[in-house]
């Protein structure tokens, strides 16, 4: 927008042109914002109220509390009681996910970015496929695999689907950035007498951080999300993660709103939290591969 | 590169001797996601093909009405949810790229429903829902003293809230991607138009689409293929309900194998293969270069 007049810097006064432009904004800006926030509101609001309260339409309970957070820590409900167990196994299959596929995306990254492994091209293809299969028609065949591998219920079967769903990606986007390596680098290292896994080590991965960290972020955030395959692969109390555990919370027909609520408001955080302490690596790595076209 | 290179050119000579040190490493590196892509990529896709042979769950399929139905939901959300969600999203980026502090500050809230889990904002929306409780309906009773619609027991309806939900999620990733899109546009054609005096309209038309179509294009394509995929949305919102009517073809195969019809799980997938395929091709052709 340009200024119509000429004034001292500070003390130019909006013309008719720039309030119409700021209404026109602001007529787009406010649907958006409600249209983005009402779901997450609507369960904070949930999390804060007090069963009496939670159904009552008011946009600010009467009195908020923080009372379904007790009841949820202190596991005070029938569908609570393996509460802290299931966060752990979110933790520890989001964990094992993120670091499995870094290894795996950034060891075969390297292998066919830098090292030009013969069929490393075809892999790469082969990989791409995998990627743009959807997740839920694999899911059917990969719960048979899996029952045949003997692997149900165990976690290992979550790890090893959300490493098979997030490598292709991953292995994409580190290809993409790896590309961008001036080969000079290599070279200059072999000259001084530097092994394949030196290059590895002390070229490749410092110089990868970066685009790593998008990565692991990623992975690890896709396992902490899921909610199909763990479903599907997890069924015992104590093996399932966070998000099956709230969806058998609508097994029941009288199951307690405002507690689902607030595990799944404890359930959303650390990703939310994660995603914007790493927004900008998130944003650079990841958008970086999805917007080459 | 071209000095550990040469020495696999020599035919004939056995493959160990073939093979630099760089390349054996090579294939040690590339080993893991091979073996990964062999057990749970290969295997399960060969055995579900297998499982899927017989011609009788096609013959069962097409007599199932639930699929039939299952096909035009999916094509309904496809077709229009998806487009609809681009059209969105292609304006949005518009608006998000003014140069202002608050749309600055909204766009970091705008990335929430991308950034938080599916379930429990689904589930939120599930219970905004209800008929009985939820805060839409204790809203309309409210205001007009008239009981408000039973939401979720409208098929049509039902499967409409899915789509809604599905964009509410995933709009914002789609406008990050054409905002970077846009972003690339060199801001002196901007400029150029402006003093030339060209319209809003103009501007788009003849500055942003050209350079932009690519990629929509690819995104929409890519958000098909994705959203084909998308089990939540539907399963988490609807449970397929009512009476089966909202099931898509990702939930539909979920439907059968608890009901232990594998055979017709993946009949019901291999079904949509002759969609899905092409698509994974041309995406593969563009991405892969």
């Amino acid at each position: 927008m340009k200024p119509a007049t000429l004034r001292l810097p500070g003390l130019r006064l909006p013309t008719l042109r720039d309030v119409g432009t700021e209404a026109r904004l602001l007529l787009i800006g406010i649907p958006v914002f409600i249209w983005t926030m009402v779901p997450i509101y609507h369960m904070f609001l949930f999390a804060i109220s007090p069963k009496e309260d939670a159904f009552s339409g008011k946009l600010w309970p009467d009195h908020p509390t923080l009372h379904n957070f007790e009841i949820v820590f202190r596991e005070q409900h029938y569908f609570l009681r393996d509460f802290y167990i299931q966060f752990w196994n979110s933790l520890v299959i989001a964990v094992a996910v993120g670091a499995l596929t870094l290894f795996v995306a950034t060891a075969a990254a390297f292998s066919i970015s830098r090292l030009r492994v013969p069929g490393g091209r075809l892999v790469m293809n082969l990989a791409l496929f995998t990627y743009f299969i959807p997740a839920a028609f694999l899911a059917v065949p990969m719960y048979r695999t899996m029952g045949n591998y003997g692997l149900l219920n165990n976690h290992w079967a979550l790890i090893l689907a959300m490493v098979t769903i997030a490598s292709p990606y991953a292995i994409w986007v580190l290809k993409q950035a790896s590309d961008k390596l001036p080969v000079e680098l290599d070279e200059a290292a072999i000259m001084d007498g530097a092994t394949t896994l030196q290059i590895f080590r002390l070229v490749y991965i410092p110089l990868m951080m970066p685009s790593l960290v998008a990565i692991g972020t990623y992975a690890i955030l896709l396992a902490w999300n899921e909610y199909l395959y763990a479903f599907l692969l997890l069924s015992n109390d104590t093996e399932i993660t966070l998000p099956v555990a709230l969806g058998n919370f609508l097994a029941a027909d009288d199951s307690p709103w405002e507690l689902l609520m607030t595990t799944g408001f404890i359930y959303a955080l650390p990703p939310a939290a994660i995603y914007y302490a790493f927004k900008r690596y998130m944003v650079g790595g990841l958008t970086a591969g999805a917007v080459k076209s | 590169m071209a000095i550990t290179l040469s020495a696999s050119d020599v035919p004939g000579a056995p493959l160990s001797a073939r093979l630099t040190p760089a390349q054996v490493w090579g294939i040690v590196l590339l080993t893991p996601y091979l073996l990964v892509f062999l057990a749970f990529v290969v295997y399960p896709v060969g055995y579900g093909l297998w499982l899927a042979r017989q011609p009788s769950s096609y013959v069962t399929l097409y007599h199932d009405p639930i699929f039939a139905r299952a096909a035009v939901n999916t094509l309904i959300f496809l077709v229009i949810g998806i487009n609809i969600k681009m059209l969105i999203a292609l304006f949005l980026s518009g608006f998000f790229v003014v140069q202002r502090a608050w749309i600055k500050w909204l766009s970091v809230l705008f990335i929430l429903p991308w950034a938080v889990p599916s379930i429990p904002t689904i589930l939120s929306v599930r219970f905004m829902l209800n008929p009985e409780w939820g805060v839409i309906n204790t809203l309309i009773f409210k205001f007009t003293g008239e009981d408000g619609p039973n939401w979720l027991n409208d098929p049509a309806v039902a499967l409409t809230m899915a789509i809604a939900v599905h964009i509410w999620k995933s709009l914002p990733f789609w406008t990050l991607i054409l905002i970077t899109g846009r972003l690339a546009i060199s801001h002196d054609l901007f400029e150029a138009a402006e003093v030339d005096g060209a319209t809003w309209w103009q501007k788009f038309r003849y500055i942003t689409w050209p350079s932009m179509q690519t990629l929509y294009v690819t995104c929409t394509l890519l958000s098909m293929i994705w959203t084909l995929g998308d089990f939540n949305s539907v399963y988490l919102l609807t449970g397929g309900g009512p009476a089966d009517l909202t099931h898509v073809l990702a939930t539909l195969g979920i439907r059968y194998l608890r009901l232990d019809q594998l055979s017709l799980a993946m009949a019901s997938i291999v079904c949509a293969l002759p969609f899905v395929l092409p698509l994974v091709y041309f995406m593969m052709k563009r991405l892969s270069r």
